[in-house]
């Protein structure tokens, strides 16, 4: 949200490299669906951290309230109702921003500075320089930002950086009442997975594991899913993942080619003209036509 | 503005103010698109009131010039069906580019070239128009996957016209005598006779 | 039998059997944590009675672990209770002389309890120390050994005074005004008509609540939520602002019985004021009153004690430091009268240095020790825990005697040793009792002097039999629910007086208002939701957002049959009302198989009301039964029969 004292990795419609020479710890937000009872005061601590207020809604047969992701609730629960081995199961998955490694939005992103990715892995928008495009929400794979009606800026979970720059966890980090948030090193986040695995392993759940998809590079929140195998039952979580490739076809190759062949008709042009000379009309021409009306 | 009484009229004022029309804001099109397509031109986005101005007026703009490249397309459609003719002239293109003009076939009020030109932009115009609506948020939310295939339309035939328009202009300032006929509607006999013998003949009856 | 009753499916039962089962190793220890699902029955009190015998059993009292513990709704509900939240009790559940006592030593005779095993604690020998220094506290130098204390002063009980029994006399007419403080009984009472109706017939309310309450407009048409005609409603509301619990400073008791010193931490909104506050000016008033214009007996309010240093402003420390109490005269060891426990003046340390003399004041014999001469104990903030078993005896301060887990005597083995050296909560160091707790138990009580654990009851053990202690029995029984889908109690299929429990108490009306399974087929219930505080936070913007709108959850099947789909708008009837919500389909609700008929359940959740930033709803209580447990009167909010259809 705000510039603060994060050393900045890479930035959004900028071609040369950001800061690269301090080496900080890369952080990760673990969350736990497993240990998740779908309270919300993930959702509650979110708003009131980052001061956002939603709409009264109204109930649309489901837990799930705010419906969905805006630019003033960036984050919501997703409740499903399953059936796995005879067992019914009430998956609930705290959807947002992924951070991903190799962030979406800010490869589509064409105002500089309006995305940055910090050093420790937290992809922040900078809504001041966002020019309202849309542009992120075209490029993310996980379909997480969402542009205000009243602003007509990008929002979405910040990770809470300006907590995290002053070595606090997240507010829904903080807020949850049963761990199922967990926040540090993404190493030690992926020690801990490691231990909630083994342990729902043990408890049946033979494709219990660790969503961090590479698609993505990795993402900077990650699950621990009792379905590994099957991330789709939560609610939608795409299983692989990935920049789409229009996109990467749009604001990768696309960038640097149109712009030479754009500068190869603007030189060759010029040169068509300075070694060929103007196409004017012939003195030949010319000359019947003065005959023409001198008779 | 009548230069010479015996010059010929190429285009009366309503089709110039059309051209034009189409010309300034694709133009302006051309220079805000370029600074959302590639960081090295979004400082252009400082002629348009700064970055979140350009992001607003560039739709608008693009419908200005739809609208108006509509109306244009329907006036010239009728001139610019190809010929035989035309495909000759296409053929021999090479020699005229490289400034010998002297065996090209006999060309009505559009040489093969300014044909393909036509055609070539109208295609475009239309694939900017449908990309565009995809893309334009302020209005529209259509499904992640045509916006994506939008973004990837609109860039490349974006692109692709940006280029037509440079050949297009470089053109009109190469064959000279040319421009003026978009300035004040009318070409010298002799320019009509060298370029548009056909057409020449057409309107002088000779 | 049990498969029969509940509709739990056999395997499924035995299983978790065979897991409690498991907890009777020395090394093996489970809690029990309860809450509304159990008590609001009427049959709530033998609930919890049931797993307390089977904790007794399986040796789980005492340990660390172990026990039986309340969940309590609200951080402060362990101390509204320990401070005589019921009128039946006094503070620290003293008991309420009646009419029946006339006079002190009477009382005192009648509620002291007898030993009945030789050698044993019988603590509950100790009640004239507690009440005596009780008196002292309230009524000082006016209560005098020749007076009895100041016995007369006390209110006798005049019958019940739960909160049924209350509206139930408002309902008949018999209360004039009622002064409703931090409470919202139209909307949290059972049988909502029958709690406006009675709301109706009294002169006067004053709500004293930091929100509008639906209680305060209970007189006010809010479209069908709250279909009234204030025209032919004569009481008169006052609305008296109050500040919330972090606009002021205090303690919370938790479920842990840990008292925590708490701060305020801003200013109350506009006219706010503290309850304290709004108290000690209609007390002065009163008081100011009856000293200008006599009255009937002024004396127990002209002789109050009212020692505050702002008469009108009694403070959260003076009222802790009152509670705490402090010794009138020099407190002696009893066993050597040459020596001084307490001075004269200082604040007790500890509830054994109360005396039935009248040297000691109290105000609430189980919270002495909060405030000695050390300062406020509950302000204490080390978390330090050695033992590693949670036993944060530093922080805060834990009623009794910052004992933390009560009957902890029961985790060492007769010989003093204990029962899982692993989770050592107390031993026999050889000459005293030693470990990670408090004792409870006299500290040099040696273990070959065979005093019990259980040391509240005369025998010193645990009571898997009770006589005279429960409205219902010595034993537990199964009793249907008031309404039922069942025709009779499959325990006692051919007894009907058996079918619900014969002790609970309904009034007159309240039968005639009980529904059928003939016109209600389905089995009604109702909780709360995780983003919702009672009736309370449908005030608040972010909890409304989470959670906008009333809704009714049902089973996929029950809604197959009705042609309901989710986000359809139902109404639920029951034999009192309806109210209308967003159908909610979930696989979570099942029918359940019980006694051979297939019972669907339909969940309510309680939250909405016509006050608040929710969407305006139906008030719940609307379809609940009149009746309650037959030992706490806890209406039976969990179980009753109710219809629904597509709205």
């Amino acid at each position: 949200m705000a510039l603060q004292s994060l050393d900045i990795k890479q930035r959004s419609a900028t071609t040369t490299p950001s800061t690269q020479v301090r080496q900080t710890v890369e952080i990760a937000k673990l969350i736990d669906v497993s240990a998740c009872i779908g309270c919300k005061a993930c959702q509650v601590a979110c708003s009131e951290w980052n001061d956002i207020r939603d709409e009264v809604g109204n109930c649309h047969g489901v837990y799930d309230n705010p419906m969905d992701l805006s630019a003033k609730s960036w984050t919501v629960m997703r409740y499903t109702e399953v059936e796995q081995n005879n067992k019914l199961e009430w998956l609930i998955r705290k959807d947002g921003c992924m951070h991903c490694a190799d962030p979406g939005c800010l490869k589509a992103c064409p105002a500089p500075g309006a995305i940055i990715q910090y050093s420790n892995g937290i992809v922040d928008f900078h809504q001041e320089n966002c020019i309202g495009c849309g542009y992120c929400v075209t490029g993310c794979p996980f379909n997480v930002p969402r542009i205000s009606k009243e602003d007509s800026k990008a929002y979405k979970c910040s990770l809470c950086s300006d907590r995290v720059a002053v070595n606090q966890a997240p507010a829904c980090a903080k807020a949850c009442p049963t761990g199922a948030i967990q926040f540090g090193s993404k190493e030690d986040m992926k020690d801990y997975a490691a231990k909630r695995v083994t342990d729902l392993k043990e408890r049946g759940y033979d494709q219990a594991g660790l969503y961090d998809p590479q698609g993505v590079g990795g993402t900077h929140v990650m699950y621990v899913l009792h379905h590994a195998d099957k991330p789709d039952l939560y609610a939608g979580l795409p299983a692989n993942p990935s920049i789409s490739p229009l996109v990467s076809l749009w604001k990768g190759v696309a960038k640097p080619l149109a712009t030479l062949a754009l500068a190869g008709v603007a030189l060759g042009s010029l040169f068509h003209y300075v070694t060929k000379g103007p196409n004017e009309v012939s003195k030949e021409i010319e000359d019947e036509i003065e005959k023409e009306d001198a008779k | 503005m009548i230069r010479d009484p015996k010059d010929l009229k190429r285009y009366n004022a309503s089709e110039r103010a059309n051209h034009w029309v189409v010309g300034i804001s694709f133009i302006l099109l051309a220079l805000s698109g370029l600074a959302f397509f590639h960081p090295a031109f979004f400082p252009l986005t400082q002629l348009f009131g700064g970055p979140t101005w350009a992001r607003i007026i560039h739709p608008y703009l693009g419908v200005l010039m739809a609208l108006a490249f509509i109306v244009m397309f329907f006036r010239f459609k009728h001139l610019n069906k190809m010929t035989p003719a035309d495909k000759e002239w296409l053929s021999k293109a090479k020699n005229m580019v490289d400034g010998n003009d002297h065996d090209m076939p006999e060309q009505g009020k559009y040489n093969g070239g300014q044909k393909v030109m036509f055609w070539a932009l109208a295609v475009c115009m239309l694939l900017m128009m449908v990309s565009g609506l995809f893309i334009w948020r302020a209005w529209f939310g259509f499904d992640i996957t045509l916006v994506r295939m939008g973004a990837v339309v609109h860039a490349a035939a974006g692109a692709v016209m940006i280029g037509l328009i440079m050949v297009h202009v470089y053109a009109a300032i190469w064959v000279k005598g040319t421009i003026r006929a978009m300035w004040y509607g009318t070409v010298t006999r002799a320019w009509a006779k060298q370029h548009h013998r056909g057409w020449y003949r057409q309107v002088t009856g000779k | 039998m049990v498969a029969k009753v509940c509709g739990t499916p056999k395997e499924a039962f035995l299983k978790v059997c065979e897991y409690i089962a498991e907890t009777a190793a020395p090394n093996k220890t489970m809690t029990n944590l309860y809450a509304l699902g159990w008590t609001e029955h009427s049959v709530g009190s033998q609930n919890i009675r049931s797993m307390a015998i089977i904790q007794l059993l399986l040796g789980n009292m005492g340990m660390a672990g172990g026990g039986i513990n309340a969940l309590r709704g609200h951080a402060n509900v362990q101390g509204i209770t320990d401070f005589a939240l019921y009128a039946q009790n006094l503070p620290g559940y003293l008991a309420v002389p009646s009419d029946a006592e006339p006079d002190l030593k009477t009382f005192l005779e009648k509620k002291t309890p007898k030993m009945l095993r030789p050698g044993q604690m019988n603590f509950g020998q100790n009640l004239p120390k507690w009440y005596v220094s009780l008196h002292k506290a309230w009524w000082g130098n006016a209560a005098t050994k020749e007076n009895g204390f100041a016995y007369d002063f006390m209110p006798k009980l005049a019958g019940a005074s739960d909160v049924l029994s209350i509206f139930d006399q408002m309902y008949q007419g018999k209360v004039h005004g009622f002064l409703c403080q931090g409470f919202n009984p139209l909307a949290s009472v059972a049988n909502k008509k029958k709690v406006s109706d009675a709301l109706s017939k009294l002169k006067y309310m004053v709500v004293m609540d930091p929100l509008a309450t639906d209680t305060s407009e209970f007189w006010k048409p809010h479209g069908e939520f709250n279909d009234v005609d204030p025209s032919k409603i004569p009481t008169e509301v006052f609305r008296l602002p109050t500040t919330l619990f972090a606009e002021t400073s205090g303690s919370f008791t938790n479920s842990g019985r840990v008292i925590q010193w708490r701060w305020k931490a801003a200013n109350g909104p506009g006219e706010a004021k503290d309850d304290t506050e709004i108290m000690a000016t209609l007390f002065l008033k009163l008081k100011d009153m009856y000293a200008k214009d006599g009255g009937a007996y002024s004396e127990p309010i002209q002789k109050l004690t009212w020692a505050y240093r702002i008469p009108t402003k009694p403070s959260p420390e003076e009222l802790m430091m009152e509670y705490n109490g402090k010794a009138l005269a020099d407190v002696l060891d009893p066993k050597d009268p040459t020596k001084v426990l307490v001075k004269a003046g200082d604040q007790l340390p500890s509830f054994a240095m109360l005396r039935d003399d009248g040297s000691t004041t109290c105000g609430n014999w189980i919270y002495c020790g909060v405030w000695s001469q050390a300062g406020n104990n509950s302000a204490r903030r080390d978390n330090s825990d050695p033992s590693g078993l949670g036993q944060t005896l530093n922080w805060g301060f834990a009623w009794p005697v910052n004992r933390r887990i009560l009957y902890n005597r029961a985790s060492a083995d007769p010989s003093g040793k204990p029962w899982d050296p692993q989770r050592t909560v107390l031993k026999w160091l050889g000459d005293k009792w030693g470990g990670n707790d408090v004792p409870d138990m006299r500290p040099d009580a040696a273990p070959e002097q065979n005093v019990m654990p259980f040391i509240m009851t005369g025998e010193g053990v645990g009571r898997l039999f009770a006589v005279g202690l429960m409205a219902e029995g010595p034993f537990p029984e199964h009793y249907e629910p008031f309404e039922s889908p069942l025709d009779n109690n499959p325990m006692h299929p051919k007894n009907p007086k058996a079918r619900a429990n014969p002790a609970a108490r309904v009034y007159k009306g309240d039968m005639e208002a009980f529904g059928t399974a003939k016109d209600f087929p389905y089995v009604g219930t109702t909780y709360r939701l995780t983003e919702h505080f009672h009736y309370w936070t449908k005030q608040s913007k972010i909890n409304a957002i989470m959670q906008p709108e009333q809704f009714v959850e049902i089973g996929e099947e029950l809604a197959r049959e009705k042609g309901i789909t989710a986000g359809d708008k139902v109404k639920v009837r029951s034999n009192r009302g309806f109210i209308k919500g967003v159908a909610v389909v979930t696989k979570r609700i099942k029918a359940l198989d019980v006694d051979g008929k297939k019972v669907h359940t339909i969940g309510i959740p309680i939250h909405y009301g016509f006050k608040g930033a929710t969407k305006p709803g139906f008030i719940t209580n609307t379809l609940t039964p009149f009746v309650g447990d037959a030992n706490t009167q806890t209406p039976e909010y969990k179980a009753f029969l109710v219809n629904i259809e597509k709205a």
